[in-house]
């Protein structure tokens, strides 16, 4: 046999791939640091080939991107808040299995009530538009969020498919409303509502004008937090996302449990809409959920479901978007520069989990005898 | 040369699994040409990594391999089929859609390719020499599972293979069919070709094979001739020393009516008639054997006692309570019903992991899966903590510790865990499925003792097994399955294990099912 031959000569491969048991926690953090440290260089040499600017100059200002003024410091927070607020919603429905990538469609259709809220009912009393609104943009996202549930609970559709579909179809009403709502005519957006009154626009809270957006996610996270690590229905979700023949063997009906989780997690991304709109840009567009709502998936994954994990990843991941925005404008960069930028510290990211799952084992130099 | 070259041999292989798990450990062994090897070992010894070294799916950590004299690196199962070695895996890795030579077809070369009408040729050469059964032009999805792994064999052959391997091949057979495999090995064997057979049946051990090797804890302890083995020396070389193989069967005298299953009928998903007509009495008191094929019906009869189970119209079981006899309609239940109405009623199903336990959680979070419903909002932890501590104590259960996930512990662990929970909740009726499937013999023994307990108890056990010589060990009476219907009952203490046999593969005439 000619191939037999050809195997006899072949030498032991080079790197073979084997798993890691597990990890101490200290290493695996230390990894992921070097990881962030590796993609910095060389994302310092992409700058350097590109610009022949100093790298170390390009990181100071992605700083003073984020963190350079008070200003600067609050804004950035507020969008944590925002992306946080989108992960601790998608956290039930990914650790159940159910993959709702519709937080995009949820938080505009939670937008979109808000904005309602401020148009048509702000001679209300603020307190009592304050409860309109935030109840209205629960509402709009549990519906949002019940419809794929309701499917995939009684005919098994694809929720992947059906919540990605239904981001278009808020899209669309976006688009219908935001069409009604002009202002000023002729300029085809919604602009600033309320901008003289303020009506349902987020208080100040001890001067700051952001402070409500961190209270409101911060006892979200905390109450998810809880929610999904101690409470009955925190278990049947855990139970349903590792099998779901095991939850009907505990008599845990599956159907009841995939409908209630989505109505909770479509409620508060919808939440999220009312952050967005009525604490922060006080107007509505189809760019007001702003692809947060994947990004937010990569944040509910990095953190495990851990909902104070999320508050690092979240903050990175605006860090990096600040940050890379700075220096766009700054050193007169296209701003697929800052994507790449972005793009290059996610990828190391990433790229680290399969250094902690797994390790190589190179060819020793005896080639292989021990 | 004076020396015969061995087809295949070892030479201090070393295979670890991360830094804790040392799966082989300098392993030094021959396969001589024409012989029969059986490969002997109780789970998590090493048998199955060792041998997928040798296909190509792993590569060893040191040590070597020379196959006929020379020294190979298989790097991919390719390479393993070049070298003329070939794999017969547990789980058939067949497309059930195509035919038995469109499935030997795949994969193949295409240089090497020719045309089925070719192949089915070749095919039939095959089978004529070594007395195989198999039609080229059937389709997998219409074969039996002896069918099913006969075409495995036929393969590998035609790929040209002359060292084969078979894991644990008569797992799925029945005895009359795993008497046509050895017929068909020895076939083989005294055509020169060398067969490593892995398995954990010690009598099948002795009866088909040359030389017996004995792998412990991933260490090679001994290789021995078959004619000098008994099945206690092969245990005791197994186990690493003396274990007692009888299996206890107390009399009990009170035996009470506990479960009451009348004309009940099942379908499938594709409204084929699963379970037929089945009717059966099972008394506390006694452990009630099922026997049968796999998929004759046994996951369908014990899921439809558990309330999991949608049942057609005339379906009737009936549960009679240990305390007050009082009997309580079981069809139509569903799982949070039986649970509330307090029928004590316990499961240990076939898929440990899959259905029976979660696998990404602890031991103390699985023992809530009984009973996380009590508590109001948040789930009471503390009974269920004290509950694993109890299981892990009472039963050995080797595990880091409670909050460990329980998938990764070995297979006789998740089982004590499993079984701990199910018997901790007080059963009246206790069902079983495959409860040793995959187990060491230690284990076996102690899964066999807690049920007995449990019947000494006056609990009504049900297990459904596919160790015949097990079955007839262990249980009172065993119920035979055949295609979905209740083929006879007869009396483990005086039934023979080919009267079980039978009833296993053939369907007697209409009329008295109710044996």
């Amino acid at each position: 046999m000619d191939n037999a031959a050809a195997v006899a000569k072949k030498k032991e491969p080079l790197v073979r791939i084997t798993r890691r048991e597990s990890m101490k926690t200290y290493k695996s953090v230390g990894i992921r640091l070097i990881a962030v440290l590796l993609s910095l260089i060389v994302s310092a040499f992409l700058i350097y080939s590109i610009t022949k600017v100093n790298p170390l100059k390009v990181y100071v200002s992605m700083w003073n991107g984020a963190f350079g003024t008070a200003r600067r410091s609050w804004v950035t927070i507020r969008d944590v808040m925002m992306l946080l607020c989108i992960a601790v919603g998608l956290a039930p429905a990914f650790k159940m299995k159910f993959w709702n990538i519709g937080a995009e469609g949820q938080i505009l259709v939670g937008g979109i009530a808000t904005a309602a809220c401020m148009i048509y009912l702000k001679s209300l009393p603020p307190w009592l538009l304050f409860i309109c609104m935030l109840a209205s943009s629960l509402l709009a996202g549990a519906i949002w969020g019940l419809l794929p549930a309701v499917f995939k609970a009684k005919w098994n559709t694809n929720e992947t498919l059906f919540t990605l579909m239904m981001n278009y179809v808020a899209i669309q009403l976006t688009s219908f409303f935001v069409a009604k709502w002009e202002n000023p005519y002729g300029s085809n957006t919604v602009g600033v509502i309320n901008q003289t009154g303020r009506e349902g626009w987020f208080p100040s809270i001890f001067g700051q004008e952001y402070m409500l957006n961190v209270i409101l996610v911060m006892v979200l996270t905390v109450g998810m937090f809880v929610y999904l690590k101690y409470s009955k229905q925190g278990y049947e979700i855990a139970v349903i996302g590792d099998s779901q023949n095991t939850a009907r063997y505990a008599g845990i009906s599956v159907r009841k449990v995939v409908i209630r989780t989505m109505l909770i997690s479509g409620a508060i991304c919808g939440l999220s809409g009312f952050l967005a709109v009525s604490g922060a840009s006080h107007t509505i567009s189809t760019s007001t959920a702003g692809g947060k709502g994947f990004t937010a998936i990569i944040v509910a994954w990095l953190a495990k479901f851990n909902t104070f994990t999320m508050i690092a990843i979240s903050l990175l991941i605006v860090f990096l978007e600040k940050g890379a925005i700075e220096i766009a404008s700054q050193y007169n960069l296209n701003d697929y520069v800052s994507s790449m930028i972005t793009g290059i510290i996610l990828f190391f990211i990433l790229g680290s989990e399969f250094f902690i799952n797994y390790k190589l084992i190179f060819r020793s130099r005896e080639g292989g005898a021990r | 040369m004076e020396k015969k070259t061995a087809a295949v041999s070892l030479r201090h292989i070393t295979k670890a699994f991360g830094t804790k798990v040392v799966a082989n450990k300098d392993v030094t062994m021959d396969i001589e040409s024409g012989e029969i090897l059986a490969l002997l070992g109780e789970n998590g010894s090493g048998k199955t990594t060792l041998m997928n070294m040798l296909s190509g799916i792993y590569h060893p950590d040191s040590g070597q391999i020379y196959v006929r004299g020379e020294e190979v690196h298989i790097s991919s199962p390719k390479d393993a089929y070049d070298l003329g070695i070939g794999m017969i895996h547990q789980h058939f890795k067949l497309v059930d859609v195509f035919t038995a030579t469109e499935n030997i077809a795949l994969g193949m070369d295409k240089q090497k390719a020719k045309s089925n009408r070719a192949i089915a040729a070749a095919i039939r050469e095959i089978c004529d020499r070594y007395g195989f059964d198999v039609d080229p032009d059937q389709k997998v999805y219409n074969m039996s599972v002896s069918q099913k792994q006969t075409l495995e064999i036929v393969k590998t052959l035609y790929r040209g293979a002359s060292i084969l391997i078979l894991d644990e091949p008569t797992a799925v057979l029945t005895p009359q069919e795993t008497d046509k495999l050895f017929a068909v090995l020895r076939n083989m064997k005294a055509d020169g070709k060398s067969i490593i057979i892995i398995t954990h049946k010690l009598n099948e051990v002795l009866a088909i094979s040359d030389r017996v090797s004995i792998l412990r804890k991933g260490e090679y302890i001994d290789t021995v001739l078959t004619k000098d083995a008994t099945v206690q020396s092969l245990t005791d070389a197994m186990v690493g020393g003396k274990v007692s193989l009888d299996i206890d069967r107390p009399e009990v005298k009170d035996k009470q009516l506990r479960l009451s299953v009348n004309h009940l009928t099942c379908l499938n998903k594709y409204g084929v008639k699963a379970l037929d007509d089945v009717s059966f009495d099972a008394y506390g008191g006694e452990i009630l054997g099922v026997a049968g094929i796999s998929g004759s019906g046994q996951n369908f009869l014990l899921e439809s006692i558990a309330g999991l189970q949608d049942t057609e119209k005339g379906s009737s079981i009936i549960y009679y309570d240990s305390e007050t006899n009082k009997p309580e309609e079981l069809v139509g239940l569903g799982v949070p019903e039986i649970k509330e109405k307090g029928i004590a009623l316990s499961f240990v199903p076939e898929d440990r992991l899959g259905m029976g336990l979660v696998g990404t959680m602890g031991m103390t979070d699985n023992m809530m899966l009984k009973s996380y419903e009590n508590g109001f909002i948040f789930a009471d932890r503390k009974s269920p903590r004290e509950l694993a501590y109890r299981v892990k104590d009472e039963l050995e259960v080797v595990t880091p510790g409670i909050s460990t996930p329980v998938r990764r512990l070995s297979g006789g662990n998740v089982q004590k865990v499993l079984v701990g929970r199910e018997i901790a909740s007080d059963p009246t009726v206790l069902m079983a499925a495959y409860a040793v499937r995959g187990l060491d013999i230690n284990t076996s023994y102690t899964i066999y003792r807690l049920l007995n307990e449990q019947k000494a108890k006056g609990v009504a056990v049900i297990y459904v097994g596919e160790d015949l010589d097990v079955l007839l060990e262990l249980c009172d009476r065993i119920a035979v399955l055949c295609a979905g219907r209740l083929n006879g009952i007869v009396d483990a203490r005086t039934a023979t294990k080919e009267e079980v046999g039978v009833l296993m593969t053939h369907l007697r005439e209409e009329g008295n099912s109710d044996g």
